[in-house]
């Protein structure tokens, strides 16, 4: 061993690894589109116009909520959406 | 060290030491005795006893570390190792004797003189020591800097500092964090967000020297990090928010003295270590462990200077205040670190109230103006009474009860008055709750704490965030051990 400096990492230590994003949608015909609020004020207008714009195009939307904004999505709605969903778009932030 | 047959007898010395010295005719007489059965072992200068073939040169101390010498000379029986009895240190001849069962042993010796300590134990020494041959190892990565390579300029190119330079965790000064407890460093406290990655106490412990902790700091520290993990605290939220907040820390109990906390002149100020090391060792955890960088997952618009560090002591000089821990359930000779998702303080003056009643309209008027004047029940607070103004409490007979029912009367407040467009202002509270009686705060959602020097009738207020509540975030407390 040379005689440099050695520190301990501080850190996570977790290495990215680049993932590979899935396939893209091609077209909103016939797929189903989750929106999911995440409970914060006015995220359900928002939502709601989303949605009308995804109808138009022949997506069927499926709507989900989190429990608060506080926390992250119960693992259980995780897993509801990923099983019914083709896609999702989460309605972030006021 | 070199590869030695065991032997029945091992004793060690060091030249430094007189009575190792003294002693050099026993040392002579049971070499000649014992032959292979005795192996000396010599801490400093190799020649030392150099003519004797059964000397070894323990320089680098690992025979005597794995031995727990802690005072040389120091003859030890081998095939007893482990028992209460299997050893004699410094030079008591009757005693030797007894113990070699030689009778003449020393005869021409002074009857008595003691030892001297170990090199094992000369300061600076353990935390080597443990690192090189103790069972505990650290299983961080390690980073290996170049010879051109600054230690403190690498923290900050690496993105582990807050802003402000960290001290470099190096395996020496993390060991002496960790040495004078009896901790599994791979023991998993939690998840820390944002990542939700495991928290070990090694990395507690690697972040508390980067942030300047002295060890005796460790066990304030561990409970702070227990405090954060706890699901009510919602620590995750709390370092997403657009909003102010992030943790604020209070201690109680007797730890304050003994590590010297400021509940005094500059209370939530600068200038005392442990107050701001502390709260620091958090930031630095969340951010290097967790994940959470401003601008990352840390969205605050503003955010507020206590995310550097923001913990403080309560002044418990007054046995009838009680602290806030005993609010929460605790007994005032415990030890606890109680948690807070707040920002920044607001100065309550008020150098002319010379009764409860008057002070107390003045703090319930000042509380108000928590996140927003009309904004009731959405934001805790903590209420930081200075010493002048508990003196005011005090000599009209009001203890902090009367202050805090006084406080909720004062605080309720007719819906109709806090209507989106009263006074002009758009904010306000939903229509439906025109015809409620509302007070400022949610139940339990107000905490009293009292510090700060002697002089000055100021007291403050801590604003919480504005996810106060089970929705997000309440108080947490966490025995300090």
């Amino acid at each position: 061993m040379s005689g440099n400096a050695i520190l301990l990492d501080p850190t996570s230590e977790l290495s990215p690894v680049a993932k590979q994003l899935l396939p893209r949608l091609r077209t909103l015909q016939d797929v189903t589109i989750g929106l999911l609020d995440i409970s914060k004020p006015r995220g359900k207008e928002f939502l709601d116009a989303v949605a009308t714009f995804l109808e138009a195009r022949g997506a069927t939307v499926n709507r989900y909520s989190k429990p608060t904004f506080t926390r992250i999505a119960p693992r259980e709605l995780n897993q509801r959406i990923s099983s019914e969903c083709d896609a999702v778009i989460e309605g972030l932030a006021d | 060290m070199a590869e030695v047959h065991p032997s029945k007898y091992a004793l060690v010395v060091k030249k430094a030491c007189p009575t190792c010295i003294l002693i050099e005719p026993v040392i002579r007489h049971l070499a000649a005795s014992w032959g292979e059965d005795l192996t000396i072992y010599v801490q400093d200068e190799p020649d030392f006893l150099a003519d004797l073939p059964s000397v070894v040169d323990d320089s680098a101390l690992e025979f005597s570390y794995r031995s727990a010498i802690e005072i040389v000379p120091c003859l030890i029986d081998q095939s007893q190792a482990g028992a209460s009895e299997d050893r004699v240190s410094g030079w008591d001849r009757n005693q030797w004797q007894q113990f070699t069962g030689i009778d003449s042993l020393g005869a021409g010796l002074t009857a008595f003189k003691p030892g001297c300590g170990s090199k094992t134990l000369d300061p600076g020494m353990q935390e080597q020591l443990m690192l090189r041959y103790g069972q505990h190892q650290f299983n961080a990565r390690n980073i290996e800097l170049a010879e051109s390579e600054d230690e403190l300029e690498t923290c900050f190119e690496r993105g582990w500092t807050d802003g402000l330079p960290v001290i470099p965790p190096t395996p020496i000064r993390v060991m002496r964090m960790l040495k004078d407890f009896d901790l599994d460093y791979q023991e998993v406290l939690g998840l820390l967000p944002p990542d939700n990655v495991p928290c070990t106490i090694e990395k507690v412990a690697i972040n508390a020297v980067m942030a300047g902790c002295k060890p005796e700091y460790f066990p304030v520290v561990l409970a702070s990090v227990r405090a954060a993990l706890q699901d009510e605290f919602c620590m995750h939220g709390l370092l997403c928010t657009t909003y102010f907040s992030s943790p604020v820390m209070i201690v109680n109990g007797p730890v304050v003295r003994h590590i010297g906390m400021n509940c005094g002149i500059n209370a939530l100020g600068q200038g005392n270590r442990a107050n701001a090391t502390i709260g620091r060792t958090l930031q630095l955890l969340v951010r290097n462990v967790g994940g959470g960088k401003p601008g990352g997952i840390d969205r605050a618009t503003m955010g507020n200077p206590g995310k550097y560090t923001y913990c403080f002591a309560e002044d418990e000089s007054d046995p009838q205040w009680p602290s806030l821990a005993m609010d929460r359930g605790y007994h005032r000779n415990q030890s606890v670190i109680s948690l807070f998702a707040g920002e920044g303080l607001q100065p309550i003056l008020d150098q002319l109230s010379r009764t409860p009643e008057s002070l107390s309209k003045s703090m319930a008027s000042s509380l108000r103006s928590v996140a927003h004047v009309k904004r009731f029940g959405m934001a805790d607070a903590i209420l930081v009474v200075c010493p002048e103004h508990r003196r005011v409490l005090r000599d009209a007979g009001w203890s902090k009860e009367d202050l805090r029912r006084s406080l909720y009367d004062e605080l309720m407040t007719p819906g109709s008055e806090l209507l989106p467009g009263v006074g002009g202002m758009a904010e306000g509270m939903p229509e439906k709750l025109k015809d409620k009686l509302l007070n400022k705060f949610r139940d339990d959602g107000l905490h009293i704490v009292s510090t700060g020097g002697t002089a000055g009738m100021f007291s403050a207020i801590i604003s919480g965030w504005v996810a106060s509540g089970e929705r997000g975030s309440q108080m947490v407390s966490q025995i300090i051990d």
